[in-house]
């Protein structure tokens, strides 16, 4: 590196400093809202509630449309969760929304596992958001974002108190996922029953030590009547998509042989009150806590549980990228190691057999030797008879020819000649 | 287990902002633009911009000029030495200013001695360096495993480089500055002291400035291949062909047909630096300021910050391939300096050197 070291003076605190003109920067967030308007926005919602309880009659009053549900049996073996997507738009702003319905939920005869689908999903998602970040080549602005903002948890309005499976739930979602309860079908319960509901709901809650979603309180444009919300907490609702003539309007809403329950009238139920206050008003502040809290809660447990650090025992920084690469070293050093012994071990085999198989053909050899001395005993014996059998053979001959040159000595002695000749005729 | 999108509109007739709407074909979706806007203005917003040129171009007048405040290092300096640093320096001076209720945090990057060395052979060097340091930083703080909420936007958005005007062509100096560092971050190139040059002469240089620059391969700010549709290219068509800006600073105001402007007072004239007749200021304050501002950070962020992450991960997965039995502990710098943590490339001019050396370990 030529001419050149880099001097840095030491930075000044940041001052504050006055304009003399207008500059024109106050189009700032202008420009950002215009650049996420081209970009569009992401939104997923989980609904967790028993089956029936209406879970999609109010994403639909929500929403104001008909997101082709069906009704689910309530005979699932086990708690399954259904994610549809849907893209909408209003005005100018595209929404892609993601409502993912907890199916078979309260319905088994043993529910201790009914929260494990639901955490698994939310972690899932997590997951997959931090693998695109861990990426080399990623591209985070073009990814779809599916991690859960919100949960809505559907309360049976039984006008008692929360059921243990409610509980339970909760405490295991609540760092996970931004955790808003409302209570279902509110036209069942009256306005003193629903008060006191309400009351032992939330003291229920902060005595288990549930940390369910609170309205930011940090904006004054909002925080007052993020404030009262607050208080109204948890919301009851009533969902319905069909339209009822009330006076001259039509209105949504749900029509009893006693009167007519009005989805959108405060002081019927809170609907009006959830749908400000999660989509009008905090939907970005959903999106963010998600992000900047469950999110890195997540990422933080994990890349801990992987073994990295942020410092090592020297007290230096360690970057992720060097745990990984040691670790990665690590891996591959016992990796080399182990190739080793089994390449050895191979070795050792071979070996062995090697020395099985030569063994084996030495005692082959052996006894072929054996065979072979034997085979030559034998035929050294044999020869031997043979060759006393032909001794006796020719002994035999011998003695025999010579007994007939006795007896023929002995007859020609006794001068019988007709003998001889019929003794000759008869030899 | 998601099925796919299916459209559906709700009827977009609200129009009314508040809730407790009566028309019930409202949900509210758009309120979410307001909920950002509140969002950022209460964030605030940070800008990082470098200036570099030789000393008496009029970068310190052109930064206050543009701010309308003392945002340069002379003003801040008590007593400013106008000395030649020996070595190229890098000083950046960081401000609160507010508009509005727009809150921004403006960090002003100077470069003095820059080009005014006899010998300026890799005076680039630095600024590299400099710039991918604010780069690693960033990196540094988004891989740790407990990382701040908001991570501190150091990384330098927008370099302006200053063209002195001698009306001909762009000097060697010129052509591999922005050759190299057009790569790293976003170049807008500004003819400085314009108030030299006559019309005819401006518009000469101004084209052959833009026939070396795209003869050279040097892809200034707006970025051709950047831009995302069809209006922002018809847009951005417009800007390229005025780059790169006559601009005239100063942060004076005269008395001009009754109003008090900033200008240049001259026995043969004002000129009056808002004047687009007189000169190109106000189009560059448009461009960095009202109108490209967000893109500039965007580009920075999601285009050249990743660029070089991609670079850097990469080659510390070859770095580590290379040596298998090395801890990664201790690596010698360029300079010489032993460093814990596997240094960053020095500099585009430098990277292949930093390459031999390690497979030289």
């Amino acid at each position: 590196m030529a001419s050149s070291d880099v001097a840095r003076m030491p930075e000044k605190a940041v001052r504050p400093l006055g304009l003399a003109g207008h500059v024109g920067f106050d189009s700032l967030p202008d420009q950002l809202v215009n650049k996420s308007i081209c970009q569009g926005f992401c939104f997923n919602i989980l609904c967790i509630g028993e089956t029936g309880i209406g879970k999609s009659t109010l994403m639909d009053t929500l929403f104001n449309t008909n997101f082709e549900n069906f009704e689910s049996s309530h005979f699932e073996p086990q708690v399954k969760l259904r994610a549809q997507t849907y893209d909408l738009q209003e005005s100018n702003v595209r929404l892609r929304l993601t409502v993912v319905n907890t199916v078979g939920f309260g319905d088994q005869m043993n529910k201790q596992e009914s929260y494990q689908p639901v955490v698994d999903y939310i972690d899932k998602q997590f997951e997959s958001y931090l693998q695109e970040e861990l990426k080399i080549k990623r591209s985070l602005h073009n990814y779809h974002d599916s991690r859960v903002h919100a949960c809505l948890y559907f309360i049976s309005p039984s006008g008692h108190s929360l059921k243990s499976l409610d509980l339970v739930t909760m405490k295991k979602l609540d760092s996970k996922v931004n955790i808003i309860p409302v209570i279902a079908k509110a036209d069942t319960i009256s306005k003193s029953e629903l008060h006191k509901f309400k009351i032992k709901i939330m003291s229920e809650l902060v005595s288990n030590g549930v940390q369910i979603y609170q309205f930011p309180l940090d904006d004054e444009t909002v925080a007052k009547v993020n404030t009262t919300m607050n208080g109204l907490l948890p919301f009851a609702v009533v969902g319905s998509t069909e339209e009822v003539s009330v006076g001259n309007k039509m209105v949504k809403a749900r029509q009893y042989p006693w009167g007519v329950v009005q989805v959108e009238n405060e002081s019927h139920c809170d609907f009006v009150k959830l749908r400000e206050m999660l989509i009008c008003v905090n939907m970005e502040d959903l999106r963010e806590q998600t992000h900047t809290r469950h999110y890195e809660l997540y990422r933080r447990c994990k890349l801990e549980e992987m073994g990295f650090q942020d410092t090592n025992p020297e007290c230096k920084p360690v970057s992720l990228q060097q745990t990984y690469e040691a670790k990665r070293q690590e891996f591959l050093v016992e990796l080399q190691k182990r190739e080793d012994e089994m390449r050895q071990m191979f070795v050792q085999r071979v070996k062995e057999k090697e020395s099985e198989l030569k063994d084996a053909e030495r005692e082959l050899q052996s006894r072929f030797e054996q065979l072979k001395r034997l085979h030559a005993d034998e035929k050294a014996t044999l020869e031997d008879k043979r060759r006393n059998l032909d001794d006796d053979l020719s002994s035999f001959g011998k003695r025999r020819a010579a007994a007939q040159l006795l007896q023929a000595q002995s007859l020609t002695a006794n001068g019988k000649k007709d003998k001889d000749r019929k003794n000759s005729g008869f030899m | 287990m998601s099925e796919s999108a299916k459209p559906h509109h709700p009827s977009p007739q609200g129009k009314g902002e508040k809730t407790h709407a009566s028309d019930f074909s409202y949900v509210g979706i758009d309120a979410i633009l307001e909920q950002m806007r509140r969002k950022a203005m209460k964030q605030g917003f940070e800008l990082n911009i470098m200036v570099v040129g030789q000393s008496g171009l009029g970068k310190s007048t052109l930064m206050n000029t543009l701010f309308k405040s003392k945002v340069s290092r002379k003003s801040v300096q008590p007593n400013p030495e106008e000395r030649i640093p020996k070595t190229i320096e890098i000083k950046s001076i960081s401000h609160d200013i507010e508009e509005k209720g727009v809150r921004m945090k403006l960090t002003v990057i100077d470069t003095p001695g820059f080009g005014d060395h006899i010998n300026n052979e890799n005076c680039w060097q630095p600024i590299m360096k400099f710039i991918n340091d604010q780069y690693e930083t960033y990196l540094q703080e988004e891989i740790n495993i407990n990382r701040k909420k908001r991570i501190p936007d150091s990384r330098v958005h927008c370099c302006i480089y200053f063209i002195p005007p001698t009306g001909h062509c762009l000097r060697p100096l010129d052509v591999e500055f922005m050759r190299r560092l057009s790569k790293v971050v976003n170049i807008v190139p500004v003819i400085a002291k314009a108030d030299t040059l006559t019309l005819e002469e401006r518009d000469f240089f101004k084209q052959t400035i833009r026939e070396e620059l795209r003869a050279n391969g040097i892809d200034v700010y707006p970025q051709k291949e950047f831009d995302e549709d069809a209006d922002d290219r018809m847009i951005n068509d417009k800007i390229r062909e005025m780059i790169p800006f006559a601009v005239v600073g100063s942060d004076q105001e005269y008395q001009v047909n009754g109003k008090r402007i900033l200008g240049r007072k001259t026995k043969w004239g004002t000129i009056e630096v808002e004047n687009i007749g007189h000169c190109e200021f106000a189009y560059l304050r448009d461009l960095l300021i009202r109108t490209h501002m967000q893109n500039i950070k965007d580009i920075t962020g999601s285009i050249h910050y990743e660029t070089y992450r991609v670079r850097r991960l990469n080659e510390s997965n070859a770095h580590f391939k290379s040596q298998p039995s090395d801890q990664p502990a201790v690596q010698p710098k360029a300079n010489g300096q032993p460093e814990v943590k596997p240094s960053a490339p020095q500099a585009n001019g430098v990277a292949a050197k930093h390459e031999v050396m390690s497979h030289e370990m």
